[in-house]
């Protein structure tokens, strides 16, 4: 046992070696650190902040909704977040869904809880042709889709810098190429795909400073908006995260206990070996 | 097979006595698994073969379920997958449980063969024996590969095209064996519904060589941390209960760390991008494969020629094939070559340097102060020491190095812990 944790200590840091040479790489293109940031969500104990997800859900619901679909999320799904039976009742049914009716014939009908997020455009040419170009991503799995998701979001909404009153230094800063040149309908933003012409989305800042009046009136500045709608997003993208943590202490506990009743059991049997 | 020593245990039930007479699956129980003598002076890496096994058996189990609500579509994997996690009971614990598993799966059996490495439990006679282990690791790795591309996300699709593309390098015959393995001319529907089908069906390829290399090691018997064989009961201990114990606490500690990957950090081995949904209109700017194949990986990229990079590959496997007659040394274990014991490690160490090398950009730079260093030199110095370990050092370190003498028996080094040292 000595011998399993001594040859144990020796490879551990070999494992490590290379996470700690990782940041000595040098690799272009590396733009500036994502804001830092603490989430409700996080740690083994974290749990999304059931207040904060319904703001962003309002968010989501009134600014973001108008390009980005959700198209993995229910409006039933919305229980989950403490919204009640009634409350989603009613937010499906603002919206028109297209259905067929016994007869076969194309209708038009109010949204149920059991209907998939209204997607914004018909299909992906429509949306990509309604934004130059480039359809908006589905938001359903944004925050498991980029490194440090939660991180990313929360700062590329916070990101956007007007390009003309960048001075040559912060420029130079940002590693921009000489010929650097933003086209009509992108817009700078920090962290959005750095490089030497990097830099360059194609969605306008979508949220400002009041840009959205909460219900329950708490304060809407740009951190706080930008804050809830990355929990809104990090519930959406895994919805059964809460149980996962709280079925993981239950089993570390019980592994621990069945740990040391095995350890206990080899010491007897082995007792008479040694 | 070899250990038929002992009578047949006299059985109460008489249910039992009465199939044991016609097929003896009981009888061959208490040989193989209960009596069985086994070398009393195991350490803690030994654990790993059985450790490895419950991973078999947790990714089949896992598997099937995941199986029973997985839609081997184009159009409907991706979704299928997310399904799983969202609507099905218990979904997201049983997917989770699996792709960790085949990380953790991969973890134990590396461990596996490293510690026969070590204590050169590939020497006579237990040739054959480490020949079905590495068919195992092929056939882990085709197993894996396919499985990684049926979430068909972003990672899955490019994967798939990049690793099926490195069968275009072969003379002749590759665009047409490429378009054999597609179904068609890119990676798309078919490809994904051949790789479902034989993902189902390796793992149980895999049981049955399992089953073989089992039977080999039951008839050779285990090789031990001290390498020499035993010379009688006083060298040995019945499997059951002494194996059970100490192999069933290294099970439940290995579980417990995978357990951890599970419940709290479930995509610590992923890569994002794999929950994109596979567009074959937009490559990802770094594909990078799972971590289990860095290595290799890396090795395919320091070799300029595709050709080339691809038969070193391949190679890299190949060659482990042919450990138990590249290692001209007599003595089995590392605790009596001195010499060897310290190339083992430096050979663990390049191993783990490709593994880094292959899971960055190839472009990538390593700076040290004012130098920049290639992450390709690196790779390519590295992929150099991994064949020269083998074809090289293995053979010429046999004939010169002086081992230390050897214990007289295993109960005397057991006996006299210093000598082992």
């Amino acid at each position: 046992m000595r011998k399993l944790i001594a040859t144990g200590a020796f490879l551990l840091p070999l494992l490590a070696a290379p996470a700690a040479i990782a940041p000595a790489l040098a690799e272009g293109g590396h733009g500036p650190a994502l804001l830092p940031a603490k989430f409700s969500f996080e740690g083994p104990f974290g749990t999304y902040d059931r207040a904060a997800a319904q703001r962003g859900f309002q968010i989501y619901k009134d600014v973001c909704a108008a390009c980005h679909s959700m198209s993995l999320l229910s409006y039933r799904n919305l229980m989950d977040l403490g919204l009640s039976e009634a409350a989603v009742k009613g937010i499906a049914a603002d919206v028109t869904v297209q259905d067929v009716n016994d007869k076969g014939e194309q209708i038009e009908r109010p949204g149920k809880p059991s209907d998939h997020f209204r997607k914004p455009f018909p299909n992906e040419a429509a949306a990509a042709a309604a934004n130059g170009g480039a359809a908006p991503p589905d938001l359903s799995l944004i925050v498991k889709a980029r490194p440090d998701g939660a991180r990313y979001v929360f700062s590329l909404l916070q990101g956007y810098v007007e390009f003309d009153k960048l001075s040559d230094q912060e420029k130079a800063a940002f590693g921009l190429a000489k010929d650097y040149k933003l086209e009509d309908g992108k817009h700078f933003n920090k962290y959005f795909h750095p490089g030497e012409q990097g830099y360059k989305i194609g969605m306008a800042p979508p949220l400002a400073d009041g840009a959205v009046t909460y219900i329950d009136g708490t304060k809407n500045d740009l951190p706080t908006m930008a804050r809830d709608v990355v929990t809104f997003l990090a519930w959406a993208a895994e919805p059964k995260m809460e149980d996962r943590k709280r079925t993981g202490v239950r089993v570390i506990l019980f592994m621990l206990i069945f740990a040391g009743l095995m350890y206990a059991v080899k010491r007897k049997v082995w007792a008479d070996a040694h | 097979m070899a250990s038929t020593q002992g009578v047949p245990p006299a059985y109460n039930n008489a249910v039992i006595r009465w199939i044991d007479k016609r097929l003896p699956i009981f009888t061959f129980m208490h040989h193989e698994y209960g009596v069985f003598p086994t070398p009393r002076n195991f350490n803690y890496w030994w654990s790993f073969g059985g450790i490895a096994m419950v991973m078999l058996i947790t990714m089949i189990a896992t598997g099937i379920v995941l199986a029973m609500n997985y839609t081997p579509h184009v159009s409907y994997a991706f979704n299928s997958v997310e399904r799983i996690m969202r609507d099905v009971p218990q979904g997201w614990l049983i997917r989770y449980m699996h792709m960790n598993g085949a990380s953790f799966f991969f973890i134990a059996v590396f461990i596996h063969i490293f510690r026969g490495m070590y204590y050169g439990s590939y020497k006579n006679p237990r040739e054959l024996l480490w020949i079905l282990g590495v068919v195992i690791l092929l056939l882990m790795m085709a197993t894996a590969f396919m499985g990684y591309v049926l979430p068909w996300g972003q990672m899955s699709f490019w994967g798939a095209t990049v690793i099926t593309n490195l069968f275009s390098a072969i003379p002749v015959f590759g665009q047409d064996i490429v378009t054999f393995l597609w179904g068609g001319f890119s990676v798309d529907n078919p490809t994904l519904n051949r790789f479902f089908s034989l993902h189902y069906l390796l793992p149980f390829v895999i049981v049955g060589v399992v089953v073989l290399h089992i039977a080999a090691m039951h008839v050779a018997g285990s090789n031990n941390p001290i390498g020499i064989d035993p010379k009688g009961p006083q060298d040995t201990l019945p499997f059951s209960p002494y194996y059970v114990t100490k192999d069933g606490f290294a099970v439940v500690i290995f579980l417990m760390i995978y357990a951890a990957f599970v419940f709290f950090a479930p995509d610590f081995f992923g890569e994002p991008d794999n929950y994109i949904p596979a567009n074959p209109l937009q490559t990802p700017a770094h594909i990078v494969p799972e971590w289990y194949f860095l290595p290799f990986y890396a090795i395919l990229r320091s070799i300029p020629d595709k050709l080339g990079g691809v038969i070193a590959m391949f190679g890299s496997i190949g060659v482990l094939f042919l450990l138990p007659w590249l290692d001209t040394a007599r003595v089995r274990s590392s605790r009596f070559r001195p010499i060897y014991k310290w190339f083992f490690w430096v050979f663990v160490l390049n191993a783990l340097v490709l593994g880094w090398v292959g899971g960055n950009a190839a472009d990538a730079e390593l700076a040290i102060g004012s130098m920049h260093i290639p992450l390709l030199w690196i790779g390519r110095l590295c992929t150099f020491y991994y064949f020269f370990h083998f074809l090289i050092l293995l053979p010429i370190l046999g004939k010169i190095e002086r081992p230390l003498p050897l214990p007289a028996s295993i109960a005397e080094s057991v006996l006299k812990p210093a000598m082992a040292r």
